[in-house]
């Protein structure tokens, strides 16, 4: 089932860059975690420095979090493969907008912020995702949320890149 | 992603996919180098044991300090203050080990095979960090590693291994990684250091080394082991050097963009000249860099197929 189309995801992406500009935080550093926040980041940075009109880009990271998984030692059906981080400025005192697609248990983030942790002790980390499916195993909120749509079912997100030709958020029923 | 094994005894049974998955591993590991805080808990609540019956100061080190950065909790055992003087056997030290719930033992031992006796005999996860003259699988990796990232391909690569072929365990780890990936091997050194049936690995086997050098896109220098050669394989250092040492004139007749690499420790002046190994073409010092993210590589995937394992023998 389809819950975002092509023009869906435009509009919740402009939604989201508008909702960020208006709280005016300056010294921003947007990083999007592997592999689908990234390129939800990288939408969202282009949206900010369009709206805002800025000749710059704005600092861009991507964070891979299998390392600082909790959940190594449970089931799961593959090895998983560990991604490039890549923050690549100085993160302390600056204000991370950090991005993933799909905000479900929590528990990604929460590696996420161990992560960060380890690069520099930031002013201020603000989450932003593009659906939040719910169900919740930890204590830990988005900021800026595309769409909330509760469900257990996997929620999958093409976002169009250099590496996906599709633009879509769809539910794959178990 | 395939990387199924209990154990890392050398890289000749593994096949080309379980090499390029290690390799694939090493390079987020050498990325987090340049953080301020080079750690991930990755390996929390695993210990890992150093067992190592040879001396070494690099290859336990880099050991020591990969196990580290993945949060691991290290020990190591040098023979001389363990039981061994008391006479007890290694499966037993070992065995001892493993009752104190070490999860990773990486051992160097004389003897070819032990690593592997401890990995028949043991549950805990066994990594060969050099075994007599047979192999030593991380060295081989960490070297195809380097001229992955340098070269970016390893198919074709005209790769030359000088010096004593006979007891490096790390030319046979080489020599069974580069194969695999289709690069051209040479070998040259004295006849006396060159084991007769090698050209059955696949390799070409050449006793002048300015004629071995020629159009080389890599050249690994193999360390002159002092301690082996009792034996009488060459006259003099003197003749070894003047037949077989590296030196910038020898050098020009490779290709330009040659790669100088070295497993260390060197022998300055005997079997690489110190120009050499100082020039701009040497990636020595990085090939250290790499050990340690080759080793983090692995000693992960060990422990990522151990929890695998563990939950196929829970359920």
């Amino acid at each position: 089932m389809e819950i975002l189309n092509s023009k869906q995801i435009a509009s919740a992406i402009e939604k989201l860059a508008n909702e960020i500009i208006k709280q005016n935080i300056d010294d921003i550093v947007v990083v999007g975690i592997q592999t689908k926040g990234v390129a939800v980041a990288k939408r969202l940075s282009r949206k900010i420095e369009s709206i805002k009109k800025m000749e710059e880009q704005i600092p861009f990271g991507i964070l891979d979090i299998t390392l600082y998984r909790d959940d190594l030692q449970e089931a799961g059906a593959d090895i998983p493969t560990i991604k490039d981080t890549n923050i690549p400025c100085d993160i302390n005192n600056k204000n991370i907008i950090l991005v993933d697609d799909v905000l479900y248990t929590g528990r990604t983030i929460r590696s996420a912020l161990d992560v960060l942790k380890d690069f520099g002790r930031p002013k201020s980390i603000k989450l932003v995702v593009l659906v939040d499916r719910g169900y919740r195993e930890l204590p830990i909120q988005p900021d800026f949320v595309g769409l909330v749509h509760h469900t257990k079912d996997r929620v999958c997100v093409d976002i169009n890149d250099d590496t996906c030709d599709s633009d879509k958020v769809v539910i794959e029923n178990k | 992603m395939s990387f199924n094994r209990k154990d890392l005894l050398g890289l000749e049974h593994l096949d080309k996919k379980e090499i390029q998955t290690i390799i694939d591993a090493a390079k987020p590991f050498k990325n987090m180098f340049t953080r301020s805080i080079k750690k991930a808990p990755a390996l929390i609540g695993k210990t890992v044991v150093t067992l190592f019956c040879e001396p070494s100061t690099r290859t336990r080190t880099s050991f020591e300090i990969a196990a580290k950065r993945l949060s691991a909790d290290v020990v190591s055992i040098a023979p001389k203050t363990s039981s061994f003087v008391k006479g007890e056997s290694l499966v037993d030290t070992a065995k001892t080990l493993e009752a104190m719930k070490a999860d990773i033992i990486i051992i160097r031992h004389t003897c070819a095979g032990a690593p592997e006796l401890l990995a028949k005999n043991l549950n805990a996860s066994i990594v060969n960090a050099g075994d007599g003259f047979h192999e030593h699988p991380t060295q081989g990796l960490l070297d195809l590693y380097t001229m992955y990232d340098k070269k970016k391909k390893i198919e074709g690569l005209k790769v030359l291994l000088v010096g004593d072929i006979l007891h490096s365990r790390v030319a046979r780890s080489n020599i069974w990684a580069l194969t695999k990936f289709g690069a051209k091997v040479r070998v040259v050194g004295p006849p006396t250091l060159i084991p007769k049936r090698i050209s059955e690995l696949g390799v070409e086997v050449y006793y002048d080394l300015d004629e071995a050098i020629k159009d080389v896109d890599v050249v690994n220098i193999l360390r002159i082991q002092m301690e082996r050669q009792q034996g009488g394989f060459f006259p003099s250092i003197h003749e070894y050097n003047e037949l077989y040492q590296v030196t910038e004139k020898r050098l020009a007749k490779a290709k330009p963009d040659v790669l100088i690499m070295h497993p260390g420790p060197m022998n300055r002046g005997i079997e690489i000249d110190s120009e050499v190994a100082d020039s701009p073409a040497s990636v020595i010092n990085e090939q250290v860099t790499n050990g340690i993210a080759v080793r983090m590589a692995v000693l992960h995937l060990l422990a990522l197929a151990r929890n695998k394992q563990g939950r196929k023998h829970t359920c």
